[in-house]
């Protein structure tokens, strides 16, 4: 339930042409063939009443509150499952059916607490608004213990840590059963015994914080009553105003409502007009926003000389002004190559966009860098390198005409959940899945879904994995030729290269580990299966040849035809909000914002005109080359965005040293991260909820990002940037946000025309936006690829230098975990640490016998770089011979064993294979108890 | 830990990409590439390892690294 509540048309819409004319109480309406009665009388304008119906959820007709009489039909049919036909005359408001539905009414309210003034719900439910409709005033049958038999008693489970069921309450309407079913996919939830005895359980007998239920949120969204009910609202009472903004969690950008008492936030609804989500959302959005409000937020700027010294509590303009001196003392010591800055992805495009014109308009070089450099670098060089431009090629909803889904190196339902439900649902419809990941994924089988394929290769040999599939394509005739001569060049080349003996399934069998047959059964059914669609995480890009595999995918597309309509495409899954956003943005060392390289002359001249000053032609340095030219003394002075690099790059002691070695380390977080203790100073940031600007997502589109509450820091993020350059002698100054976009709109050909208002008007865009798309474009390369011609390009396997070893005999790859993200700073701070309160090792049965280990054991984990210490847990999942961790808490630190090795185009890091090995850590009860001893956040409210 | 310079690691890196190439063509690419992507002193660097010897190179990247001297001194 939801207070400000969009329009319900309590059956799905159909697709189609409004080809069914009917009238609804005398009124005429016109709808696609499949709508149901109920439908189509709320768009001619007439309310049914109704309970067990919604339109995010197919009908189910059970209430029997939605009856209608149809002239020349019998009975009194449900609406809600009753379809249109040409020339239907639907009365909706009877004699005959105002009885009937009082009549229904009188047996639900006779089994329903009569607590309306007290209840969660009051003004907010669904049941209480039927029973005014219905016009009851009195129940026969009395209410409550004096009716009988009743559930009034019924237990309430308050496990979950964000909602309550209170039982009592339930109506037994099915919708938090339908809705985990067809919207979430997870089918945890059930109607238990019969008859009188239904009841809602999650699971068999178990709590909900026990049971299957990811809590997606989507039960107590469809809930009609308070019997699913945030516990935020039972304490704080229902909301007054409500803010549309979007979520700062994963690439999958859901947008919210942002449901208020005053300044207070009680809950987060997802919005069902938001494109990326269309009314889901995930634990992490849903509920996980405590962060924001924590004690442990930073408020005021802190300054020190040294990393060592205890922090100073200072006013903005002191902090300022410290940090503007120092950088330019610094640039005049050591040149103006000596410094830089990085800007983050879960940072605004126009705090983004701020930071990089600092560094090319006031530091006078291109040594900026962004977190993207660790995830989808990759997807940016390679995609750029294949298609033209570095982005997705279609829009979420293009999974629901996919017949054929390649999910490589990704693991939705962890790291996209919102997406996943997408997939999910595509997948109970018929599609087929293959799988190309070293770990049984939960996609490979989960309930009503399992894949056709699973190829479950070593860690590191994706490309040949990939060429063996296009290998199969071309041997076997499979290519689309058509397609290829009309839309592609360098085909030709690429299928001499492709068709050699050394790509077949069978000659990289021994290295992927991979089954010859089963890799051509899966090469056949993506050729040929209809529409075929990539998706990929970072299990592709944070690798050694991480854009060779990138380039690999969007070769077997190409030849295959399968980009440029819906249900096809090559599709980076982001991993956080705004890593499309911050590339777009011109983040990266090497290019101006829109992806224009800072070579080009005429790019440079649009910037040099419009900020006055001249740009660099050269590149700049890249976070890794940051860290190595701060070790050799050539860089003194780094400004980080809203990113803890100390936990989430990789070999964490190399980091650690560069930091050290800097003059000068500028943080602004919102927290005293790992990273702030290495900084001289510290300053605070704006949570999402504080941020007024804009969001790109995994598919281009950009989104509003409104404030909810004013900035606790007192500034915007944009707004201190623009006051250090100012304070470097830059006159660098915007009214607002909103003129920031619209200097990203005047320079960049594919934001033209995007401003807030559009946004404001229209909702969201996805861009490309120009003159002959001014409000998007869903799906790109549809009739030409933007360099032109698709560019086929060999993608010669190159193994990783990592190999194991005797000494290192095991592969550890990382990942994520549904409930936490990234490196935790926000979800270690909510009460998500419930589910994953510490990173734990993922180990084979097999591996972990022959080492001595048992499930639970403290393990010693280590590489040629390092080692750390954390809890084993034994899972099949994994193949023999890998591990697997998270790195969501500082206290494990999964990044001190990863090592130097990176992608050969982008120096992405090569964060999926680690040579390592585990030994059962020699004083279990000690090693527990440090690692508990160890200071760790404490969880939010 | 590798005691490799990065800018050699690096080039080595690219210069394997290209190895299936005939020598000329795969330098001029891995050339083209650092010139693109690296950072002016990174550049310096190889160049610099390339007068005292290149030690490490592979011979993809020392021809590259070739190339980049040559055009520097043009």
């Amino acid at each position: 339930m939801s207070l400000l509540k969009e329009p319900d048309h309590g059956t799905p819409a159909r697709e189609g042409a409004a080809t069914v004319e009917l009238t609804v109480d005398g009124i005429p309406v016109a709808v696609p063939p499949g709508t149901s009665v109920m439908r189509a009388a709320k768009l001619a304008g007439v309310d049914i009443p109704k309970l067990c119906a919604t339109d995010s959820l197919e009908a189910f007709g059970s209430c029997r509150l939605c009856l209608v009489q149809i002239d020349g039909a019998r009975g009194t049919p449900a609406s809600c499952t009753t379809p249109v036909a040409p020339g239907m005359v639907v009365h909706t408001q009877t004699d005959k059916l105002a009885k009937l539905r009082r009549g229904v009414m009188e047996l639900y309210i006779s089994d329903h607490p009569l607590d309306c003034l007290t209840c969660s719900a009051n003004g907010d439910c669904e049941l209480q608004d039927m029973a005014g409709v219905t016009g009851l005033r009195e129940v026969r049958y009395g209410s409550g213990v004096d009716a009988g038999a009743n559930h009034m008693d019924a237990p309430k489970d308050t496990s979950n840590p964000y909602f309550d069921f209170d039982a009592s309450k339930c109506i037994v309407c099915s919708r938090c059963v339908r809705a985990c079913d067809e919207i979430q996919g997870t089918l945890a939830l059930t109607i238990e015994g019969r008859g009188f005895d239904s009841k809602v359980a999650a699971g068999a007998g178990v709590p909900f914080f026990e049971s299957d239920c990811v809590s997606c949120g989507a039960c107590v969204q469809a809930c009609p009553t308070a019997t699913l009910q945030e516990k935020s609202v039972v304490e704080l009472g229902m909301p007054t105003r409500s803010v549309v903004t979007t979520c700062a969690y994963c690439g999958v950008g859901c947008s919210f409502k942002a449901e208020l008492r005053g300044d207070e936030l009680v809950r987060m609804v997802p919005y069902k007009d938001g494109g990326a989500n269309e009314g889901h959302s995930c634990v992490k959005g849903r509920f996980a926003f405590g962060y924001a409000t924590h004690p442990d937020r930073v408020l005021t700027p802190r300054v020190r000389e040294s990393f060592t010294d205890p922090w100073r509590e200072v006013s903005w303009e002191e902090a300022i002004s410290f940090v503007a001196r120092r950088l330019r003392e610094i640039q005049a010591e050591h040149g103006t190559g000596s410094i830089g800055a990085i800007t983050s992805s879960r940072t605004t495009n126009e705090e983004v966009y701020a930071v990089q014109k600092m560094v090319r308009a006031v530091f006078g070089n291109n040594n900026v860098d962004t977190c993207a450099r660790v995830c989808h670098s990759p997807t940016g060089y390679g995609l750029k390198q294949t298609f033209g431009t570095s982005a997705g090629t279609q829009d979420f909803k293009s999974v629901a005409k996919a017949d054929v889904i390649l999910l490589i190196g990704a693991n939705p339902t962890d790291a996209h959940p919102v997406f996943a439900s997408r997939m999910k649902r595509r997948l109970r419809q018929g599609a087929k899945l293959i799988v190309v990941d070293p770990r049984r994924i939960d996609l490979v089988r989960s309930p009503h879904v399992e894949a056709a394929h699973h190829l479950a290769l070593r860690p590191g040999t994706n490309v040949a994995v990939v060429n063996a599939m296009a290998h199969v394509v071309v041997a076997e005739g499979l290519v689309d030729r058509e397609f290829v001569a009309e839309r592609c060049e360098g085909f030709a080349e690429w299928e001499e290269f492709i068709s050699r003996p050394e790509h077949s399934p069978e000659a990289v069998e021994d290295i992927t580990g991979v089954p010859a047959e089963e890799l051509r059964a899966a090469a056949r059914l993506y050729a040929t299966a209809g529409n075929a669609a990539i998706y990929y995480g970072l299990g592709v890009t944070e690798h050694s040849q991480g854009s060779t595999m990138v380039m690999g995918m969007a070769n077997l597309a190409m030849a295959t035809g399968n980009i440029g309509r819906d249900g096809v495409g090559v599709n980076p899954l982001r991993g956080q909000n705004n890593v499309q956003g911050s590339c777009d943005m011109g983040s990266f060392p090497h290019e101006l914002p829109g992806y224009r390289h800072v070579a080009e002359d005429d790019v440079r001249g649009i910037y040099e005109e419009l900020w006055g000053t001249p740009i660099l032609p050269e590149p700049g340095l890249r976070i890794p080359n940051m860290f190595d030219a701060a070790l050799d003394g050539s860089f003194r002075g780094l400004f980080v965005q809203g990113e803890d690099i100390a936990q989430s790059d990789p070999n964490t002691q190399h980091v650690h040293a560069a930091l050290a070695a800097l003059d000068l380390l500028v943080v602004q977080d919102l927290f005293e991260n790992e990273t702030a203790k290495f900084a001289h100073v510290l300053l605070p940031g704006t949570s999402f909820l504080e941020k007024d600007g804009t969001f790109t997502n995994a598919e281009r589109r950009i989104n509003r990002v409104r404030p909810v509450m004013a900035p606790r820091t007192g500034k915007h993020e944009w707004q201190i940037v623009c006051e250090i350059a100012q304070a470097m002698g830059y006159p660098m100054h915007y009214d607002s946000a909103a003129r920031i976009m619209d200097e990203i709109a005047l320079t960049t050909p594919t934001f033209a025309g995007v401003s807030f208002d559009l946004l404001d008007r229209v909702g969201s865009v996805q861009w490309p936006c120009h003159d002959e798309a001014p409000e998007g474009t869903p799906i790109m390369h549809v009739d030409g690829f933007v360099r032109g011609k698709g560019r086929f390009v060999e993608t010669t396997y190159v193994p990783t230098r990592e190999r194991s070893t005797r000494r290192f005999p095991l592969i550890l790859t990382t990942g994520r975990i549904l409930t936490q993200y990234n490196v935790g700073a926000q979800t270690r701070r909510t009460a998500n640490v419930a589910w994953h309160p510490e990173d734990v090792l993922e180990l084979h049965p097999h591996d972990a016998e022959e080492r001595g280990i048992s499930d639970g054991d403290m393990v010693v984990l280590s590489s040629r770089v390092g080692r750390t210490t954390l809890r084993a847990v034994l899972s099949d999942r994994m193949p023999v011979g890998v591990c697997y961790t998270t790195f969501h808490h500082p206290v494990t630190g999964a990044n001190v064993v990863t090592t130097e090795n990176s992608d050969w185009a982008t120096n992405c890091p090569e964060y999926k294979v680690t040579a390592v090995q585990v030994a059962l850590a020699p004083e279990q009860a000690a090693v527990r108890e440090e690692l508990t001893a160890r200071p760790v956040p404490a969880a939010g409210e | 830990m590798d005691a490799t310079p990065p800018h050699v690691r690096l080039a080595n890196d690219i210069a394997a990409q290209f190895a299936h190439k005939p020598l000329d063509e795969a330098a001029r690419q891995v050339a083209a590439h650092i010139r693109s992507f690296w950072e002016p002193r990174m550049r310096s660097a190889l160049v610099a390892h390339l007068a005292a010897g290149g030690a490490g190179l592979d011979p993809v990247a020392r021809r590259a690294a070739e190339e980049l001297r040559s055009a520097s001194v043009r």
